[in-house]
């Protein structure tokens, strides 16, 4: 199951309510405010220690729009090409 | 029933602020009329709509305790709540007003991959 995160964590719980839900092997993808999480700051520890069990993707064109350069470790940036490929293999949990 | 689709609903908005909750119950409705496996799960401020004693009458919105009430007869009676999103809000079991089953997270995590669909609310 691919989880989709669209809020940035700082204004919303859907980050740290959907790392509660997620199943060991589930990717997450982090899309528009969600890419907030993958910046450096109070996620970004957090973060980490999800990918010891769930791979972490951000959409590029998201974290290009918002200046985000610098990512928390070992978090992959997808295009939309990546977006859509993700989504074919897996079934979608959004956290709105 | 062999076409019918495992469908949950995430509910995780609380009731009256948004509409979110309310959009969300008649799309429940709707697909129960469609003989569908349907769950809900109740998480975060979600769980808010199931406090009992909700009165809506000076806020001039309908409010849904009773349409939530005849759920059951709709056949949409799994009703799954976060423990840990009622011990954060000081809820007890006690202050629902239906009968639900009270999960772990992992429990309803579990329960999210078996699905079809998972439908955001």
């Amino acid at each position: 199951m691919l989880h989709t995160i669209n809020k940035s964590p700082f204004q919303s719980d859907s980050f740290t309510s959907c790392l509660r839900f997620i199943q060991p092997g589930d990717p997450i993808l982090l899309i528009e405010d969600g890419v907030y999480a993958a910046a450096p700051g109070k996620y970004a520890q957090t973060l980490k220690e999800v990918q010891a069990k769930n791979p972490v993707f951000a959409l590029a064109g998201d974290l290009a729009a918002r200046g985000i350069t610098n990512l928390v470790d070992g978090v992959q940036t997808v295009d939309y090409e990546g977006f859509v490929e993700l989504v074919e293999q897996h079934q979608v949990n959004s956290w709105l | 029933m062999e076409d019918a689709k495992k469908i949950m609903h995430i509910v995780r908005k609380a009731p009256h602020g948004t509409i979110y909750a309310y959009e969300g119950l008649e799309m429940v409705l709707i697909m129960a009329s469609y003989d569908q496996d349907i769950s809900m799960a109740f998480i975060g401020d979600g769980i808010y709509n199931l406090v009992k004693d909700q009165d809506t009458t000076d806020i001039q919105i309908k409010g849904f305790m009773k349409t939530l009430g005849v759920l059951e007869d709709y056949d949409v009676e799994k009703l799954y709540v976060d423990a840990e999103s009622m011990e954060e809000r000081g809820i007890r079991e006690g202050d629902f007003f239906v009968p639900v089953e009270v999960l772990t997270s992992t429990e309803i995590g579990k329960l999210m991959t078996e699905q079809d669909v998972i439908v955001p609310q």
